[in-house]
């Protein structure tokens, strides 16, 4: 069992995503993340789909996106160069003077922003990959009492030189 | 020219050369029942059930080939389709399904008989869609006829909101269609295929096994060719039943959970088994650790999905049956398979497929009866022992078709999919083969077959019970007949074990019900009877008969195989 990653171009149409998702559920694949957004071609959206599974279940989800008849195109990004970020906030509430400093310093190594500041609290925005957002969230989590945390799924797309991931 | 939505639906549907709609009325469709009174080329069918409705579509469709069409209203109407759906879904059958909607409008809010019906079958149908727009109506007509005739068949379903059948819209019906994430596999991997070939021409212990793919593919001959030309012994699956005709020296039987002993042994001992058009159902594999564990697998499928999900095979080729099969041809030659065809002629010595004959009628001697009795027809079973022992005992070939529901099971198919067949093909004699339990299930459609003058022959095996599962209960949980006895009534005992003199009768009366709806019953409670009964169903031609045959309660369908155990491990006696 390990994470694996599909980029699928779709019909944007009402209820290509329910049945995407509900292929999952139905046959009890194991979703991780999915995102979806339009492409540069408005008739088409495209999905970051993450799912954890063997190599044979894998193989099955992939030919059965391919047979619906709404996905136009499975791409297995598993094994092959990508760019892929996910945007995450993290709200960290209750700090004291000293916490936020802490925070700042965090922010810094970790190359996320600080974009809200109040009284008690702290707003980080991150564009990490998953495992840097785990890391970070782990790390928010063994250090202050109450953090609040809104993440997006990955998004990906194919590297154009590096073998970035 | 602008038409309205109900206008292009009529014309649509004459384009597609649709003749036999199935439709049930409802608020939602008013307006297309009234472009359809108004014209000729097709017939519209009343069912009494939806259920009833969507079956009668299968049985039409695998009778005649072309797609079958359905016509029913929203909410209710829709739902009351979606086993159906299903089971065509199961079993690859070709079903363009129209289900009125709500106005686009009222569409989210809770209106009298909607329900999002899309989204509850998405799981059951090849393609679902709602048309949000008037113009998109003539293209979603076609794309549905497409996606439910070609590749792997299947239903396909439009929900047709109320205010789209009335809006006026482009005219043209288009003449075919392109769809970018549908493209139809019209080709097979010949370096593949060829190794496949090599691998059954290297075997000592070949073995075809052909499943149902053979028969939509209508690959029958070729395969019949290939067998011949190879020497290769075939098995079936239910699915597959009369790929090959039955009587063929080369034919050895089903395999699968209530396979022929001969047949399930051959699987296990072959060393290269050669699969065409099967999913590797689990009734056919039974324990997959145990499933052919002496043999390199060979499975030619249209769907890449089928492949390699169940059993890991040894040579996957996606292909068409008819396509491989054709190549296959080019290269085949004989093998010397006497000493395999031996070994397979002893099990089949050592446990032939038959039933006692020391006392009383037995299903056995009812299909050897039904199997003397016509030169063509077309068999239409339900769910359930009888549909075993139709599947065991039948004999079929060109002539002799089987239909039945194999992948969802659906009991209530039988009756309603012989009234299809026999509306598609009203030449062909078309026999029921129904239990007590499943005809119950879709009864009311004893009105349709009155009134479409439809003399359906409707073979009914009554042993008082729901009898695939009183087996279950008999064999594997001590006689317990947990609600499985049809007779049982409030007064009878709690831990009832069994028929006796004290039981309650039988409801209903199936002979006094037939004629009631104004066909023809008749009872058969002596083997002697048997023929009688048959030659005289044959001479009714206005309505249908139930021939009801009182058989013992307690028979069993055998061999079998209990869920999850291997199939060398069959319960014979």
């Amino acid at each position: 069992m390990k994470n694996r990653w599909i980029a699928l171009y779709v019909e944007n149409e009402v209820g290509v995503l329910a049945k995407v998702s509900g292929l999952f559920s139905g046959k009890s694949y194991n979703l991780q993340s999915l995102t979806v957004g339009t492409t540069e071609d408005e008739s088409i959206s495209r999905m970051t789909i993450c799912v954890t599974s063997d190599d044979i279940t894998f193989e099955q989800i992939k030919k059965q996106l391919n047979r619906m008849v709404e996905v136009i195109k499975v791409i297995d990004l598993t094994n092959v160069p990508i760019h892929m970020k996910e945007i995450l906030f993290a709200k960290v509430l209750n700090c004291t003077t000293a916490d936020k400093e802490e925070l700042f310093q965090i922010a810094q190594v970790f190359a996320v922003e600080v974009t809200d500041i109040g009284t008690d609290s702290v707003l980080l925005e991150c564009k990490l990959t998953e495992r840097r957002n785990n890391e970070l969230i782990a790390l928010l989590k063994s250090k202050f009492q109450r953090i609040e945390v809104v993440r997006g799924g990955a998004v990906a797309v194919e590297s154009i030189s590096t073998s970035c991931r | 020219m602008d038409i309205t939505g109900r206008k292009l639906f009529v014309k649509a549907l004459q384009e597609e050369g649709v003749t036999t709609v199935f439709g049930y009325p409802g608020g939602m469709v008013t307006d297309l029942l009234d472009e359809l009174y108004k014209q000729e080329d097709i017939d519209v069918v009343l069912p009494r059930h939806e259920q009833g409705l969507i079956h009668e579509a299968e049985g039409y469709a695998k009778a005649t080939g072309k797609v079958g069409v359905c016509l029913v209203t929203s909410g209710p109407g829709a739902t009351n389709i979606i086993t159906g759906l299903a089971d065509a879904h199961y079993d690859n059958i070709p079903l363009v399904c129209f289900t009125g909607q709500v106005p686009l409008s009222l569409i989210g809010n809770d209106a009298f008989q909607e329900v999002d019906i899309v989204g509850m079958t998405r799981s059951v149908t090849k393609y679902g869609v709602t048309v949000r727009d008037r113009k998109d109506l003539g293209r979603i007509i076609k794309m549905a006829f497409h996606i439910a005739s070609t590749g792997k068949p299947g239903p396909v379903l439009i929900d047709l909101p109320k205010d789209i059948q009335v809006e006026a819209g482009p005219g043209e019906y288009p003449k075919s269609v392109d769809i970018r994430g549908y493209k139809i596999n019209e080709n097979v991997h010949v370096g593949q295929l060829k190794k496949a070939y090599k691998l059954l021409k290297s075997a000592k212990k070949p073995l075809l096994l052909a499943g149902g793919g053979i028969n939509i593919a209508k690959a029958n001959d070729k395969l019949l060719q290939f067998a011949e030309k190879m020497q290769v012994p075939v098995v079936t699956t239910i699915m597959g039943k009369g790929s090959l005709p039955t009587n063929h020296p080369l034919y050895i039987g089903n395999c699968g959970m209530h396979g022929r002993y001969a047949a399930n042994m051959a699987v296990s001992e072959c060393d290269v088994l050669f699969s065409v058009g099967t999913r590797f159902n689990d009734r056919i594999t039974g324990d997959l650790n145990e499933f052919a564990p002496k043999a390199k697998i060979v499975h030619i499928d249209v769907d890449t999905a089928s492949i390699s999900r169940n059993v890991v095979v040894d040579v996957p080729v996606v292909s068409d049956a008819n396509l491989a099969l054709e190549k296959l041809l080019e290269w085949a030659e004989t093998k010397d398979t006497k000493e395999w065809m031996e070994q397979i002629a002893g099990w089949d010595k050592e446990n032939p497929l038959e039933m006692r004959r020391d006392s009383g009628m037995t299903p056995q001697m009812i299909f050897e009866h039904i199997n003397k009795s016509f030169g063509k027809a077309i068999y239409v079973t339900d769910v359930g022992q009888h549909q075993m022992w139709a599947t065991q005992y039948l004999e079929l070939d060109f002539w002799h078709q089987m239909i039945t529901s194999g992948g969802l099971g659906t009991m209530g198919f039988g009756f309603p999919a012989a009234i299809g067949a026999k509306l598609g093909s009203p030449d062909t004699p078309v026999v029921c083969i129904t239990g007590d339990g499943g005809f119950q299930m879709n009864i009311q459609e004893m009105a349709t077959a009155v009134t479409q003058g439809l003399p359906v022959i409707i073979c009914l095996f009554n042993n008082h019970y729901l009898g695939m599962v009183r087996q279950m209960q008999q064999l594997f949980y001590g006689k317990r007949y947990e609600i499985t006895c049809l007779r049982k009534r409030k007064s009878c005992p709690a831990d009832c074990k069994g028929p006796n003199a004290a039981c309650p009768p039988y409801s209903p009366d199936f002979v006094a019900l037939a004629e009631s709806y104004g066909a023809h019953g008749i009872r058969v409670e002596k083997e002697e009877d048997i023929q009688d009964a048959l030659d005289k169903a044959k001479t009714y031609t206005d309505a249908p008969v139930v021939i009801e045959f009182m058989i013992a309660s307690d028979e069993l369908v055998l061999p079998m195989v209990k869920g999850g155990n291997a199939m060398s491990q069959m319960i014979l006696k």
